[in-house]
């Protein structure tokens, strides 16, 4: 298929092909995580503007690990640096940026629809890294590739949510993603943040459950939101009654099926929303949604700058063969000797 | 003198819609009588309407001129000119100026740029407390005195229960309405958007209805207590409206005005671009409904714009931070026939009434097509072909959500005090 993809500014316009296409371009790239090797020279020359207008280490140093082993180079523009303190507007601040010459732009900001905005007034591809409360397009596809990989399918699973779902950009591209492919969603929170119209934005099957018993029982997919500590100092909740009613600990993952997977887009409250028994268990699948992560990363980064490969030409091959030199040259020296 | 000729009067008071011509001089209305009849003498300017509906003057309840403090986005001149354009003859100006029409001497300045500077009249409303900041009362007996015709603290509420029954009470005894803008500001914190499945989808904070309706059943009760006219500026729920009904059914001197945005869009039309945010936001499809029933069954008064401009550079930004507002004299009148006539939920006669005898009521006003009235006209088509440009638009703003949006029917001429202040082009080589 030709690929679409001018922008990937949400996951919710993606037909299931499309996400299936993205997760399969990003399926090689995950091999060149577990080489010594990892650096490609496949965007070389060209240059990857990361600008993060709320502050962020994972999905930062994510994005920018991923471009420099597809060999671009970066620049960087972080909140507290930038002329934003200096009252410069977002679209001035952006077209400061693209006038340096950028072949893309990855951005974060801490409102919504901040990147679809730049990216109407852009040229250059825009890759939304969480735009406030709306989508973390790769986030999602990131966890849609770790429970591919764990139970060999996205179709047909049981999926619960747990947490803060209606400030959560995760939960929406999750949503939008399994959705597309058939998953049945279980919401589970403190009802202010689990609000009835969840159930109508996007996937056809989503229920709202408060209890988090109930929301466990035949999950094989269980994701747990992090809570974002200033939101308990609203008036509307304690941290122990979240803990009380919403920690996903040993005793409550029982009630899903044995073989449920935990996802937590991190960084993790330990103690909060999870405990250390789970977060550190063999079900949790968090250190892999790190690594997958770049693998996704390098890929949109590498379809945006360069456009969809040619059939069994994909990047990632060059460093399958250059490894191959490697070692071949480092056995024709052993046996040289 | 002008002579309107040919043309076919609608005036909802007289309840007559008939083909008339009009005579006017500078001030008032000199006489109406059949086609052809009334005595032409040389020198009389003649504007032929033949094909046209001529109205009494459209008044807006609701604009906001921007001036004085904010001229980069509107000054009294450009916002009337683009008033005169959308047919509008009078404006009522909201408060929320730099310094903030709070006492005599804003209200005396606003109406000294108006007589330099207007194209239509310009009707200031006073805040009801000082800087509209909610804690003493406003010099409303002074304000009045300079020119004010109603009081509001618009752009937010009157902000205590206690203060607002204060205004009431001193306004009743003034005969000035209370213009209130409805919102508990606790409720409507941080939202940019009506609360929905939209807003939960695309990620932005939403108020729910009760941040309106909320305040309404607390103005009204104090319209109850008090005696005062009260007058719901802008109103978007049907939990509003009900309130708004059934107050009037106890007898209550309470109004509403309802925008053209809100009776022509929902919050499902909202997408990540600020000339869909104001306050209040676009409501739900049931509250939309709701709006298009009281304007056809009577229970709002007036359709009043709530122009309100916006330099690009405030907002062309991120949709959270961008101010609330959109303009609205250039697309009103056009908006309303598409629809509300064209849709058959009201009759052109009613139409016009949103427009005039409506919100004149509101203010303790006339307006009629008689002799004596002023000499204040609408003349505009049902019929007429033409597409808004807001790069065309006479104001300085362009955040409006209906650019590019084509119509059938809108204003053709304007005449205030006797005088074509707007016409177009073809209208004039007719």
């Amino acid at each position: 298929m030709t690929h679409r993809f001018r922008d990937l500014l949400a996951l919710e316009p993606l037909t299931a092909e499309e996400l299936t296409f993205l997760l399969d371009q990003s399926q090689p790239f995950q091999e060149i995580q577990r080489h010594p090797l990892k650096k490609l020279a496949t965007l070389r020359g060209k240059t990857v503007a990361l600008a993060f207008f709320e502050s962020s280490t994972r999905t930062r140093i994510s994005f920018g690990t991923a471009a420099s082993r597809l060999g671009s180079d970066t620049m960087n523009l972080q909140a507290e640096a930038s002329s934003l303190k200096k009252g410069e507007s977002l679209l001035d601040t952006v077209h400061t940026l693209d006038a340096m010459k950028p072949d893309c732009l990855v951005m974060r900001h801490a409102s919504s629809g901040a990147a679809d905005f730049v990216a109407r007034h852009l040229e250059i591809p825009v890759i939304n890294a969480g735009d406030g409360t709306h989508e973390h397009p790769s986030q999602g596809l990131l966890d849609a590739l770790t429970i591919r990989d764990r139970k060999g399918t996205l179709s047909d699973l049981n999926v619960t949510i747990l947490g803060d779902i209606q400030h959560s950009r995760v939960a929406r591209s999750n949503l939008h993603l399994l959705g597309k492919f058939g998953c049945r969603f279980t919401l589970c929170g403190p009802a202010m943040w689990v609000p009835r119209e969840l159930e109508q934005i996007g996937p056809r099957s989503v229920r709202r459950v408060f209890r988090i018993e109930e929301a466990l029982d035949g999950a094989d997919v269980v994701l747990v939101l992090r809570v974002q500590t200033e939101r308990l100092h609203e008036p509307a909740l304690s941290a122990s009654d979240y803990i009380l009613l919403y920690q996903l600990n040993a005793e409550r993952l029982c009630l899903a099926k044995s073989d449920a997977i935990v996802l937590h887009p991190g960084p993790m409250n330990r103690g909060i929303e999870i405990s250390s028994e789970v977060a550190d268990g063999p079900q949790s699948c968090v250190l892999e949604q790190v690594a997958n992560g770049i693998a996704v990363r390098m890929a949109l980064l590498f379809l945006l700058i360069a456009g969809v490969p040619e059939e069994g030409t994909h990047p990632a091959d060059e460093a399958q063969q250059s490894l191959k030199r490697a070692t071949d040259m480092k056995d024709a020296s052993h046996a040289a000797r | 003198m002008l002579l309107v000729k040919n043309g076919r009067v609608v005036d909802p008071v007289r309840q007559t819609e008939a083909n008339l011509d009009v005579l006017l001089d500078a001030d008032r209305i000199v006489e109406v009588g059949p086609p052809g009849r009334l005595s032409s003498k040389n020198g009389f300017e003649i504007f032929d309407a033949s094909g046209l509906i001529v109205a009494p003057g459209f008044i807006d309840l609701h604009a906001h001129l921007r001036e004085p403090g904010q001229e980069s986005s509107e000054t009294i001149e450009t916002g009337t000119r683009a008033a005169a354009r959308g047919g509008f003859t009078a404006v009522c100006c909201m408060p929320n100026t730099r310094p903030v029409n709070d006492n005599a001497s804003v209200t005396g300045f606003i109406l000294d740029r108006a007589k330099l500077a207007a194209s239509v009249r310009v009707w200031p409303i006073g805040a009801a407390s000082v800087g509209s900041k909610g804690e003493a009362l406003a010099e409303i007996a002074a304000m009045k005195q300079a020119g004010i015709v109603a009081v509001s603290d618009d752009g937010r509420p009157i902000a205590t229960a206690k203060l607002a029954r204060q205004v009431m009470d001193y306004c009743r005894s003034l005969n000035l309405p209370v213009i209130e803008h409805a919102e508990d500001v606790s409720l409507a914190a941080g939202a940019v958007m009506r609360e929905g499945v939209t807003s939960t989808r695309l990620g932005l904070p939403g108020m729910p209805a009760a941040a309106e309706s909320v305040c309404v059943a607390r103005d009204v009760q104090l319209a109850e207590l008090t005696g005062a006219r009260l007058h719901i500026a802008h109103l978007s729920a049907k939990a509003s409206l009900e309130q708004v009904r059934a107050a009037k059914q106890r007898g209550l001197r309470v109004t509403c005005e309802v925008t053209p945005h809100h009776f022509t869009l929902v919050d499902e039309d909202v997408q990540y671009d600020s000339r869909y945010k104001m306050n209040p936001p676009l409501a739900a499809r049931e509250d939309r409904e709701a709006l298009l029933a009281g304007l056809a069954d009577g229970t709002v008064e007036a359709i009043a714009t709530d122009h309100a401009p916006h330099e690009p550079a405030l907002k062309d930004v991120e949709f959270d931070r961008a101010p609330f507002g959109v303009t609205g004299f250039e697309t009103a009148l056009a908006l309303a026939l598409e629809q509300l006539v064209h849709t058959g939920r009201i009759t052109l006669m009613r139409l016009v009434e949103l427009f005039t005898s409506g919100p004149a009521r509101v203010l303790g006003l006339e307006r009629t097509i008689a002799p004596n009235q002023p000499a204040d006209l609408t003349i505009f088509s049902v019929d007429r072909n033409w597409t808004f440009h807001a790069s065309e638009s006479a104001s300085k703003s362009r955040n409006t959500p209906f650019d590019g949006r084509s119509f059938k029917g809108g204003p053709v001429a304007t005449v205030v005090g006797g005088k074509v202040v707007h016409a177009l082009e073809e209208s004039l080589h007719a």
